[in-house]
């Protein structure tokens, strides 16, 4: 079993009718997510073609949810309104169902905003916020899969490696280093850069310990804040699989943001040497070049006896 | 974003926090005005630019680098102390901790009133991670460097955390104040003053507010010397005002075009320029140039959806660095396509005429078909398989150019 999201999901997208929402309800589709409607407000009563099916529209997520049962929801709407989006969504599954996953892969969206959000999901404990400025979060199936998000859905395949990361590209570049070595993927979960957001690490790593599916992990971090290192603290104590790890940014100038609202080192505070250093404190078997993941990786399950 | 100490304090004298009174100038004429305006005896004489440390920090003249004045901030008792000292800090170079040796040429003076400082502390707003909360810092020890005192003195700093949902409550302000060891009349003042500052931190979308020092005036008002204040980028959207307040001087004029093209973009030290998709694969590429020996010139993200002509803009921006030697483009295709970034590539070194070795990892969608168009074109790009083989090959042609 994997992670918070299995993969016959039912997937709802909140801006399906925009853009970005559209183009990626068609990659999700395609690739075999289970999508069951979208949510854009003005727009309800609408359809949405996605691969020559079509997929009804409604006006609240409230109405949404009611009417397809909907496990998961995907967030694509603009930086201005994405904040609303996330606690829409979180009233709507906490009044309907009691629980759901809110997915959202925005970037951009002001800080004060998520502070609130945040706040507002943590109140209704049923419901995991996963994001936001993430490539969200994917469960490889034997055909096809729950993939919500933006990710490549083609380099997965299901297996029981976990994966989670506050990157990107990075993320689908471990996930190439586990195909490298002949190790498919149970979930991956990509928590995002942004300073403020929902699940994070720890959440992730204690999921991956209860499923039974995975056995072993892989965590990515960047530098920035110490989410890294408190990881790592946790893992310690806590977690009895195998993890690999790696951190970017070694070489980044402190005071500068790299890319990432987050990726900044301030006060001397969140370096990529701290975290190694705490990763290897911990036990967790480091690579310096992501292209050694897949390596370091096979050693650890041959040290586990998984291989 | 940052703004200027004289912006951020007309920022919270809007917002209800007691500052003293002050005038921004921009020529000694300007400043000797501000002094007579100002009717106080003794007035601070500061100079604007973004880094801090300008108390300690020392001016040069920006032609001859010869040494000018030690001290960015002085204290002026007449007329001609004021003229004096503007002369010194308008249109020289003021070097300080955080500014690197080559300094910030100061175009803007800040001319303010004095007051009788009974104790100095230090105030900070910001959102903390960890919390995910808006986050209240305070130290009795005002005036020091804060890294200092959470180093040797934790104990002196205290904090506070926001709820958003009730925002600063009354009993979390009175405990700080009395934390700092305020009563009477001086702790009303403090009380009233933080209360503003929260609600001028969330509406106006401020990333951190720093007042070092807070002061506490002999007739126990609280008032704000310092001010630090910047802008959370992300709310841009609804401040129409920060436009006006932005300072482009302070910036790096490359960094600032790179934004406007939709690509991130940090100058390094390094010969090796680097095009990335995805911030931490960016980060993590230049890592890997530095394990393998090189080192990178730049971070450059140009993000998830880039297309030719930002491909073309990030080349042309990397290639402005004259110190670039050499080129890795590493990028792994999601939604982004290899065969599309491949002509691109193709189309900016040609239009660019490309001098330099260039190698190019691609990986994902696609890849098959971009490989194939990087090897049948007739321009000298080396491939790499993946990013260790490309740092290698990159750090191996460069040395062997040197040669």
């Amino acid at each position: 079993m994997p992670i918070w999201i299995e993969e016959d999901a039912k997937v709802l997208v909140q801006g399906i009718t925009g853009k970005q929402g559209m183009f990626h309800a068609e990659k999700m589709v395609e690739y075999g997510t289970n999508i069951v409607g979208g949510c854009t407000p003005g727009k309800g009563g609408q359809t949405v073609e996605l691969q020559g099916s079509n997929f009804p529209v409604w006006n609240s997520m409230t109405e949404a949810i009611t009417e397809t049962d909907a496990d998961a929801t995907v967030i694509y709407v603009p930086p201005p309104f994405a904040g609303e989006a996330i606690m829409e969504a979180a009233d709507a599954f906490d009044k309907v169902k009691g629980e759901g996953v809110i997915v959202c892969i925005t970037e951009g969206i002001p800080t004060i905003d998520m502070v609130k959000a945040v706040a507002y999901v943590y109140n209704r404990p049923g419901i995991r916020l996963i994001g936001p400025n993430c490539p969200g979060i994917i469960t490889p199936g034997e055909n096809g899969g729950a993939k919500i998000g933006i990710m490549p859905g083609h380099i997965h395949a299901k297996g029981r490696i976990g994966i989670v990361s506050k990157s990107g590209t990075l993320t689908y570049e471990a996930v190439a280093q586990t195909m490298s070595i002949g190790e498919g993927q149970s979930t991956c979960i990509g928590i995002g850069g942004d300073p403020v957001n929902g699940t994070g690490f720890i959440e992730c790593l204690a999921a991956f310990e209860a499923d039974s599916q995975t056995e072993a992990i892989v965590m990515i971090g960047e530098i920035g804040g110490t989410a890294e290192e408190d990881a790592a603290a946790w893992a310690a104590e806590n977690v009895t699989k195998p993890i690999v790890g790696f951190v970017a940014g070694a070489t980044a100038p402190p005071g500068k943001r790299m890319g990432h609202a987050g990726a900044i080192i301030s006060g001397g505070k969140g370096t990529a040497e701290e975290k190694f250093a705490a990763f290897e404190a911990a036990g967790i078997a480091c690579a310096k070049d992501p292209s050694e993941l897949g390596a370091v990786l096979l050693e650890s399950l041959k040290k586990a006896g998984l291989r | 974003m940052n703004i200027h100490e004289y912006q951020g304090k007309e920022l919270l004298r809007a917002n209800g926090v007691p500052v003293l009174d002050g005038v921004h100038c921009k020529t000694v004429e300007e400043a000797l005005d501000a002094y007579d305006s100002l009717n106080s005896k003794v007035v601070a004489v500061k100079s604007q630019i973004h880094a801090g440390g300008r108390g300690k920090g020392t001016l040069y003249n920006p032609k001859t680098r010869e040494h000018v004045m030690d001290g960015g901030v002085k204290i002026a008792f007449s007329r001609d102390e004021v003229k004096s000292y503007s002369e010194n800090i308008l249109g020289n170079i003021l070097v300080t901790i955080q500014t690197g040796d080559e300094g910030k040429l100061v175009s803007n003076l800040y001319i303010e009133s004095g007051c009788d400082i009974e104790h100095e502390y230090y105030l900070a707003l910001l959102v903390d991670r960890e919390n995910k909360a808006v986050m209240i810092m305070a130290s009795t020890e005002g005036g020091m460097n804060i890294e200092d005192v959470a180093h040797e003195t934790p104990e002196l700093i205290h904090k506070i955390i926001i709820d958003p949902n009730s925002g600063l409550m009354g009993f979390q302000n009175r405990d700080l104040g009395i934390a700092l060891g305020l009563s009477g009349t001086a702790l009303k003042s403090f009380m009233k003053m933080l209360s503003s500052m929260y609600q001028m931190f969330v509406s106006n979308d401020c990333a951190m507010v720093e007042i070092n020092p807070l002061v506490k005036t002999k007739s126990d008002e609280i008032v704000a010397l310092d001010s630090k204040v910047s802008f959370d980028e992300n709310a841009e959207f609804r401040h129409k005002n920060w436009d006006s307040l932005r300072d482009l001087s302070e910036e790096e004029d490359v960094e600032v075009r790179a934004k406007e093209a939709g690509l991130s973009y940090v100058k390094l030290d390094g010969n090796i320029g680097c095009l990335v998709n995805g911030a931490g694969l960016a980060m993590a590429t230049m890592d890997v140039i530095k394990l393998y020996g090189g080192e990178p010139a730049n971070f450059l993200d140009v993000g998830g959806g880039a297309n030719e002509e930002q491909v073309k803009t990030a080349f042309s921006i990397i290639l402005e660095d004259p110190n670039v030697k050499g080129i890795l483009v590493n990028i792994f295709g999601g939604i982004m396509r290899c065969d599309i970034i491949a002509r691109g590539v193709i189309a900016a070194t040609e239009a660019l005429s490309l001098e330099v070795p260039l190698v190019v990892r691609l990986a994902g969608t696609n890849v098959d078909e971009g490989k194939k168009i990087l090897a049948q074109s007739t321009l000298n790009i080396h491939p790499a398989d993946d990013l260790a083989e490309g740092a290698q090959k990159i750090v191996a042609l460069i040395s062997g150019g040197a040669q």
